[in-house]
């Protein structure tokens, strides 16, 4: 069951993109954006992964334990800290939006068209 | 090289200093407080330090390219541990060309807003920061940490005027499409990591060289691809643009238009050329796929632009055009295509520059950009109208523009990979772009003709934008009109250099030779002839290129005739104004909903990728 | 497009995306055999290298310092846009947040509620700042001790003292903390230039011990850094948010 997790990487990416396309409501539209992006910390910390092996901290295990890729996880960790920050500036979009328009709902934004 | 000389330490620093202008903008926010021309000439002083020194750089680049270690981790057996820049002619030249727009888009808001914080002035930083770290990177994943930088802060700023409703909806869309985009990107980058191992591009490249290309390969090249896409605003991911330029501070448009899009571009060859160009093969099926994307953004772009009455719509669309224009000068994967689309992005980046500018000055004197409501008010923007005129006429590749030479080459290059319709679309293009930016240039600047008819939506839009401006003054300030000169007068220059041709070519070679890409930043050997992977041709100044630019020049002047003054041709009297029938098709397609975009991009995705699926197997 | 239209188109085109996905994913080397280089040999060389033992956080502020510095700038831009979109403007009137449960009195925090989260406060403080400074010897690090910290202000917010949270965080002092952090983390990489190596090198004597609190030159003194101006960020941000939707009353509740 090699391929499982990544095929779960696929799933979640679907999902993510089917809940931004039939949201009703900014800020779920929002998470579900965020969902998209989980998809990423899975498949790169899922690429990262060897079997058997120790998380990459030497502090009381010997040096040449075999570990996992230390790389990943400081990517996913970058990773997180953008997801953060795109999510933080959304969610003031949104309020912003409900103080100007009302609603929260992306089909009743219709100020620019055309 | 790692830092021994000065002149290595300017690469890093073209990056750091307007980090540190940003946060130095910020923290320094009580001192700042009250002295806006204090603020005003610590950031314009940054974003011209920064340019000063890409100028250095990209003038030690002809020498041969430029690779710097951070952190001084330079690679061993040819693997990378840290991160590099690796600096060559045209990624130095995109750099040059972000941060002088960058400096003349400060030099314009000074006179420009009426009340601005802190917080413009240090996003316009972290901007150019983003802009100029992309264009330098030879990392994959810095070349996304620097994507996202840049998206962040357009976001910011493209909902800088918090007043109005347009604004905060085109940020949301803008940012909600882009974020999808970047992180398709990001799936690509863990995909080709979990076969590569590697960050490094030169030593993916190197990696996948070797083998033939299987799902893994073509999947990854088409995600990574397809953030660069959106950002590019290729169709069918281009929705977002028209929205984000209607509503965002003129000057944060000029750099929208100018480099932000074409950074998505340069991004497009940079990966093909140095990640995947070799591991991939199948030249004349990328070639067919890409550029087929090329010509239908070319022909939506042009189409809706023409039907505009909106002024920034209406650039915003024109731009999507050009951006299709150079997809296709990349797509062709010769180096006179890539010439070609290298001198084209500079000139249109002044033109267009220039164009947004003018406009910003008309918004601030006349209160409005509603064409049919701006009809004959321009007029005694005399100095105005001249500046306009003339990028008008540069966008429609009236030589001595640079514009012309860039259209000409990719036609010719077209010709060449026997695709003759490319230069048929280009010049049916750039007419329709030409004549859309000439009739707003003759029926607002000089009264020409007949106000072109009413847009019913426009009402709304075009009362809400007024608030970002100050009140109108006697005359236009210096400096708010020398910038759009200035620029205009540098497209010129660029058109007229000798041997621009050849030395450009020289620089697309050297990116487009994946072999001397990788021994220079893995081994550090310094490749001084680099090979031409495909064919080169002559890059020179020739008749064709003269005529046919004069040519296209011509045809946009009798098309903007022509809508200016169709209620008095007996032919079309009867008949409709050019361009009636895309009222309807714009309108369903440019909805305002995010879904809908989010949706194109999806159906974009399987097309593309089942397009690369097929040929590449 | 109509709704319902969308979301038919949406699954033909997700169906097509799907299957091409899953036949990039299969190519992957199955779970659990990741093949190298990169991972390997960082692992390998860390330790002996920049005496860190933590190596993700060596990776983050050494190997790939550079990487680090712009997503720290990512944030502190997105602070800075939520400031943006969320400011006042002057001739702002109207919108204001307009107290509609005027006739409501405001239920008083329950005692445990209080309790817990004010007794809480303090030991957050320490667990963060213990995670911001011990980035080389265990999983921790200057991102994940700003959350913390920021948390420890935030639980003074639910134990109902909103004002004393609103006046340890006033927006301009924390706006400038975050940028003068977030500053510095980029003058530590243009102090290693100024003495002859490349930027962000680590440039610092790297302790005896490898694990030790002063070892590992700069990744040590980054992450504090990055600390401070990530829990700068996040206090910023809440606080932001908190303003549209929260009314001080008179007295102050």
């Amino acid at each position: 069951m090699s391929v499982f997790p990544f095929v779960v990487v696929a799933w979640i990416l679907t999902v993510g993109l089917y809940g931004i396309i039939t949201s009703r409501h900014l800020v779920h539209q929002i998470v579900c954006l965020i969902v998209v992006q989980s998809s990423t910390y899975v498949l790169l910390l899922g690429v990262g992964y060897k079997t058997g092996a120790v998380a990459p901290y030497f502090y009381d295990i010997p040096g040449n334990t075999p570990a996992v890729d230390p790389v990943v996880q400081a990517l996913a960790l970058t990773d997180v800290v953008v997801e953060a920050a795109v999510t933080a500036l959304l969610v003031a979009f949104a309020v912003q939006a409900h103080k100007r328009f009302g609603t929260l709902d992306p089909e009743e934004l219709r100020q620019l068209q055309g | 090289m790692s830092g021994s000389t000065p002149m290595d330490a300017l690469l890093p620093l073209t990056v750091v200093v307007p980090l540190l202008g940003a946060a130095g903008v910020s923290a320094l926010n009580p001192l700042f407080g009250n002295r806006r021309r204090l603020l005003d000439a610590v950031a314009i002083l940054t974003a011209a330090t920064v340019a000063g020194m890409l100028i250095i750089i990209m003038v030690g680049t002809a020498g041969g390219q430029q690779v710097y270690w951070f952190a001084g981790f330079t690679p061993s057996h040819g693997v990378a541990l840290g991160i590099d820049f690796a600096v060559d002619q045209l990624n130095a030249g995109l750099a040059v060309l972000a941060a002088l727009l960058v400096t003349a888009a400060m030099v314009f808001s000074w006179r420009y807003f009426e009340r601005v914080s802190t917080y413009y002035h240090a996003l316009m930083l972290a901007f150019l920061a983003g802009m100029v770290g992309f264009c330098l990177t030879g990392d994959v994943f810095n070349l996304f940490v620097w994507f996202e930088l840049m998206g962040v802060a357009a976001y910011a700023l493209t909902a800088y005027r918090i007043g109005e409703r347009g604004p905060i909806q085109g940020a949301l869309n803008f940012a909600i499409t882009n974020s999808v985009g970047a992180y398709l990107t990001l799936s690509g980058i863990a995909l080709i990591y979990g076969r590569t191992g590697a960050l490094n591009m030169a030593q993916i490249g190197q990696a996948i060289a070797g083998h033939r290309p299987d799902g893994l390969v073509v999947v990854a090249f088409a995600l990574i691809l397809l953030g660069l896409l959106t950002k590019a605003s290729i169709v069918p991911f281009h929705f977002w643009l028209a929205d984000a330029h209607a509503v965002a501070p003129t000057p944060v448009c000029v750099l929208f238009s100018g480099v932000m899009v074409e950074l998505g571009l340069y991004g497009v060859a940079r990966v093909y050329w140095s990640m995947f160009g070799v591991g991939l093969g199948h030249r004349t099926s990328i070639t067919a796929a890409l550029s087929a994307f090329g010509i239908l953004t070319a022909i939506v772009g042009a189409l809706f632009c023409f039907r505009q009455r909106h002024l920034k719509r209406l650039l915003a669309f024109s731009t999507i055009n050009h951006a299709g224009l150079f997809l296709i000068g990349v797509a062709l994967l010769t180096p006179l295509g890539l010439t070609g689309a290298a001198v084209y992005v500079v000139g249109h980046a002044l033109v267009k520059a220039a164009l947004f500018l003018c406009v910003g000055i008309v918004l601030h004197r006349l209160g409005s950009i509603n064409e049919t409501l701006l009809h004959g008010q321009g007029k005694q923007l005399r100095i105005t109208g001249v500046v306009f005129a003339l990028a008008a006429l540069g966008l429609a590749d009236l030589p001595p523009f640079a514009l012309y030479l860039g259209a000409g080459w990719i036609g010719q290059s077209g010709d060449t990979r026997g695709m003759p319709w490319i230069t048929v679309v280009i010049i049916t293009t750039s007419i329709l772009v030409g004549a859309a930016v000439s009739r707003v240039a003759g029926g607002v600047f000089y009264g020409i003709g007949d106000p072109p008819s009413e847009d019913p939506r426009m009402g709304e839009e075009a009362s809400e934008e007024t608030s970002e401006t100050d009140e109108a003054k006697s005359r236009v300030p210096l400096s708010m009109i020398v910038p759009p000169a200035v620029l205009v007068a540098l497209a010129v220059v660029v058109g007229l250099l000798p041997h621009l041709g050849p030395t450009v070519q020289a620089g697309a070679i050297r990116l487009q030779d994946q072999g001397a890409y990788n021994a220079t930043v893995l081994a550090g050997t310094h490749t001084a002839h680099p090979r031409a992977i495909m064919a080169v041709e002559d890059a020179g100044v020739t008749v064709t290129d003269t005529v046919t630019g004069a040519g296209t020049a011509a045809g946009s002047l009798v098309l903007a005739l022509v809508s200016l003054y169709w209620r008095r041709l007996p032919l079309l009297r009867r008949g409709f104004e050019p361009g009636t029938g895309l009222v309807g098709p714009i309108r369903r397609f440019q909805s305002g909903v995010v879904n809908d975009y989010v949706t194109w991009m999806v159906i974009g995705l399987a097309c593309f990728g089942g397009a690369l699926a097929l040929a590449i197997r | 497009m109509k709704p319902r239209q969308r979301r038919w188109v949406f699954l033909a085109a997700a169906g097509g995306f799907l299957a091409f996905y899953l036949w990039g994913l299969i190519g992957l080397p199955g779970f659990g055999h990741y093949p190298g280089p990169y991972g390997d040999i960082v692992n390998a060389i860390a330790v002996a290298q920049t005496h860190a033992t933590g190596v993700v956080s060596a990776v983050n502020f050494e190997y790939r310092g550079f990487d680090t510095l712009g997503e720290e700038f990512i944030l502190f831009i997105a602070a800075t846009g939520v400031a943006t979109v969320l400011r006042h403007l002057r001739d702002e009137h109207d919108i204001r947040v307009v107290d509609e449960a005027r006739d409501r009195q405001v239920p008083a925090t329950s005692d445990a509620i209080r309790m817990v989260t004010l007794a809480f406060t303090g030991p957050t403080l320490v667990v963060g700042w213990y995670l911001a400074s011990h980035a080389q010897t265990s999983p921790s690090g200057g991102f994940q001790g700003g959350v913390v910290l920021a948390t420890a202000f935030t639980l003074i917010y639910l134990a109902g003292q909103f004002i004393a949270f609103k006046r340890l965080s006033p927006i301009h002092f924390i706006d400038s903390v975050e940028a003068v952090a977030a500053g510095s983390f980029a003058v530590v990489g243009v102090a290693a230039l100024g003495l002859g190596a490349a930027y962000l090198a680590n440039v610092l004597p790297l302790g005896s011990s490898p694990g030790a609190v002063n070892s590992s030159g700069t990744i040590a003194l980054i992450s504090f850094f990055v600390g401070v101006e990530v829990s700068a960020a996040f206090v910023l941000i809440i606080g932001e948010l908190l303003e549209q939707t929260l009314v001080i009353r008179e007295g102050g509740r």
